[in-house]
């Protein structure tokens, strides 16, 4: 395959393409084991993280990575409601081009904004989720994460619960997982799945989905669907779809947990479940620190060379 | 002045009429068989058809004009081949008054281009609860009623709405789709919206509400019957094989329905958001291709029988927003006829003169007005277009000022020359002699 321009989504991607990026977020984790964690890879590139949306975590995983190998970076940051008003997002980012930038991290809050944005820059954009469309580095961090737990993705079952149809992460992951092997399911009450999720099985049977999955993904549930009429009452939501350590008995002994974060304790898991032993939590935050730097790497020397 | 177009290929509604020596005086057809003129125009066997009507155009005036103009908007529909187009009243201030209408028409009769006509909102600021006065805005020249651009809720409004239009002799105009069905959906509901992570508008809104309007048509057509008066509906812009089925079973039964159908809905897919690009952000939204294949079936039947453009103009920034954020709409009147010749006769095999009655007959039936004929004494509004020359849509060149097209870099064939209005010429290709 070419050159990388740009990371918006894993449409076209292959799996040797897959297994480059997370070989390379290995070698970028061996530089934050360091005491110096930090490399001189991306010096003179100046990386800019341009939020619409709010979201501190994934910005600071973005900044730090691009840090780690001496690129300079800049922030922008500008609320979902400027834009409501008709302010420009293209002329936010046509004056962000005209300061030489190189790398554009792309948060926003509706579907197909990554894309519109790699339109028109020159260079390369890295989508950091665009409305429920997708959130790759998430999807990539869920599979270095995975990898190491089970070392082969190949006929795995990865289960995915919880508000499957609003979900970015659930999206990435169906494109990404099948692409080493896995086998993705995905479960969720009739409101919160949607008509179609390529890649992966659908069910509102919780208990299927589990059944003797190697590897259990918990999503956020946002309180805001109870009021679109999407989810008629949290309480059953709780009772049905919440991952419990019961229910969790179903997958194969010592599955891990992952969730993508931020995290609603006793809403869609049991809140002791992650601080638990099987809770892959705090891995996955490292992981995205490894694969974003990694993703910045093969973008911009990938590019380059 | 006495024009004389030499050498036309004849086209209407009713059929290919052979070669002709057309001669026009006094904004009419005064002869097909020649005759002394003070300009002598070779069509070059070139076809001949009556100028076009587009029952379903937004030229954004008054309030808007940043978007379009009467200038540019009858401009561009008299460079699309259009004589006649009918303006949605969802302006700013929303058309409403006589005196609004008659400004409108008084406006339009200095600008060059298509004639204007003006529709009027059937309900205050188009908010489907107080009707407006019917028999004032028809006495002032208003040739519609509908509240497009909203979506008529009350379904006891719309009934009301329609016995005062039949009373004053107008036809009253649906954007049918079921608000609440429709929710907040950019694009088609189904798999593809599922996949993309987009809000989707399903088919069954705007069929839901079509089989109630059509109910609501039914009632309101009894109620005027005893007093001598019929109701006319006329669904815009049927999106949906459903829909189409729908206008197609209640025509069947004699209901005065008329469904009209856009250039968009004719040849256009959701599959063209997987570029993830506003221009094709229309409501209701491109559907599938089986949706296009029932609609283009629905169209040579006659059950859809009237093609509007919904020419939506927005600027270009506006449709560059984020796909949420972006106006829904699409222009066309540029390039409707050459888009629908090369697609639909060229492609398809559609016969010529069912596209030309498509046009011209089929809205201004809907509309009340005459049927347009190549006929001596019939009104010289007339279209001359090329069959032959190929040319690529480039957006650079529309003179309306919305400057982009879900079309752009299409090769067509079929581009309008020359369109009269009542023998005055309001556009000429620059390459005709």
């Amino acid at each position: 395959m070419g050159a990388l321009a740009h990371l918006l989504d894993f449409a076209g991607w292959d799996r040797a393409r897959v297994e480059s990026l997370l070989e390379t977020a290995r070698m970028m984790e061996e530089v934050l084991e360091r005491p110096m964690k930090k490399v001189p890879a991306l010096k003179g590139f100046t990386v800019a993280t341009v939020f619409f949306e709010p979201s501190t975590r994934t910005k600071i995983s973005f900044e730090l990575a691009a840090r780690r190998m001496s690129a300079d970076v800049v922030g922008f940051s500008g609320a979902g409601s400027s834009l409501a008003k008709g302010e420009s997002f293209k002329d936010t980012l046509l004056t962000l081009q005209a300061m030489a930038l190189d790398a554009y991290v792309i948060r926003a809050p509706v579907a197909g904004m990554a894309h519109q944005a790699a339109r028109w820059l020159k260079g390369a954009v890295v989508n950091a989720g665009d409305g429920r469309r997708a959130h790759p580095t998430q999807a990539l961090l869920d599979a270095y994460t995975l990898l190491e737990e089970l070392e082969s993705l190949e006929g795995k079952k990865i289960a995915i619960v919880g508000d499957v149809a609003h979900s970015r992460v659930a999206r990435s992951n169906a494109e990404l997982l099948p692409l080493l092997g896995a086998e993705v399911w995905a479960a969720g009450p009739v409101g919160l799945l949607p008509e179609r999720l390529p890649g992966a099985r659908l069910t509102t049977d919780l208990d299927e989905a589990l059944s003797g999955a190697d590897a259990v993904m918990v999503l956020r549930l946002q309180r805001e669907r109870m009021d679109e009429g999407a989810l008629p009452s949290l309480r059953e939501y709780v009772a049905e779809y919440q991952v419990t350590r019961q229910r969790l008995d179903r997958a194969k002994p010592g599955a891990p947990l992952l969730h993508p974060g931020p995290m609603n304790r006793d809403v869609e898991l049991e809140g002791a479940l992650a601080d638990g032993p099987r809770s892959r939590v705090e891995r996955q935050v490292r992981a995205g620190e490894a694969v974003r730097m990694a993703v910045l790497y093969h973008l911009l020397v990938g590019r380059a060379a | 002045m006495k024009l004389l177009i030499k050498n036309a290929r004849l086209v209407d509604g009713s059929g290919e009429l052979g070669n002709a020596d057309v001669l026009v005086e006094d904004g009419r057809i005064a002869s097909l068989a020649g005759g002394d003129a003070e300009r002598v125009l070779d069509a070059g066997g070139r076809w001949l058809a009556p100028a076009l009507t587009d029952p379903h155009v937004h030229l954004r005036t008054p309030g808007q004009e940043t978007k379009e103009d009467l200038a540019t908007g009858l401009a561009a529909a008299a460079r699309g081949g259009y004589g006649t187009v009918v303006a949605m009243p969802n302006t700013q201030p929303v058309v409403q008054e006589p005196e609004q209408v008659r400004a409108l028409l008084d406006e339009a009769r200095s600008i060059p281009g298509a004639r204007l006509m003006v529709a009027a909102a059937l309900t205050e600021n188009q908010e489907g609860k107080k009707l407006t006065p019917a028999a004032l805005l028809a006495r002032a020249g208003a040739a519609l009623l509908t509240d497009d651009g909203r979506t008529n809720e009350d379904a006891g409004v719309l009934a009301r709405g329609l016995v005062y239009a039949a009373a004053a002799g107008l036809a009253v105009a649906v954007h049918a789709e079921d608000a609440g069905l429709r929710g907040g959906g950019v694009m088609n509901d189904g798999p593809l919206a599922a996949e993309l992570g987009l809000a989707g508008n399903p088919p069954e809104a705007e069929a839901a509400r079509i089989a109630r309007d059509l109910e609501v048509l039914r009632y309101a057509a009894r109620k005027a019957a005893a007093l001598g008066h019929a109701p006319r509906l006329y669904v815009q812009h049927v999106s949906t094989a459903r829909g189409a089925a729908l206008v197609a079973a209640a025509r069947a039964e004699g209901l005065p329905v008329v469904g009209e159908v856009t250039p968009h809905h004719l040849t256009l897919t959701e599959e063209a958001w997987r570029g993830f690009d506003a221009r094709f952000k229309v409501a209701p939204p491109l559907r599938t291709a089986g949706d296009v294949e029932a609609l283009i079936g629905a169209l040579e039947r006659g059950e859809l029988s009237a093609i509007g453009t919904d020419h939506a103009p927005h600027t270009a920034a506006e449709k560059e927003r984020d796909l949420e954020n972006a106006p829904f709409g699409i222009p066309a009147l540029e390039l409707a006829f050459p888009l629908l010749y090369t697609e639909l006769v060229e492609r398809r095999g559609l016969p010529l003169p069912l596209l030309i009655e498509r046009m011209t007959t089929g809205p201004r039936t809907a509309l009340g007005l005459a049927p347009a004929r190549l006929a001596e004494g019939a009104p010289a509004d007339l279209m001359l277009f090329d069959p032959a020359e190929k040319r690529t849509v480039d957006p650079e060149r529309f003179v309306s000022k919305a400057r982009y097209s879900p079309w752009t870099g299409r090769e067509l064939v079929g581009w309008p020359r020359l369109t009269l209005v009542a023998g005055r010429e309001a556009w000429r290709d620059a390459g005709l002699a």
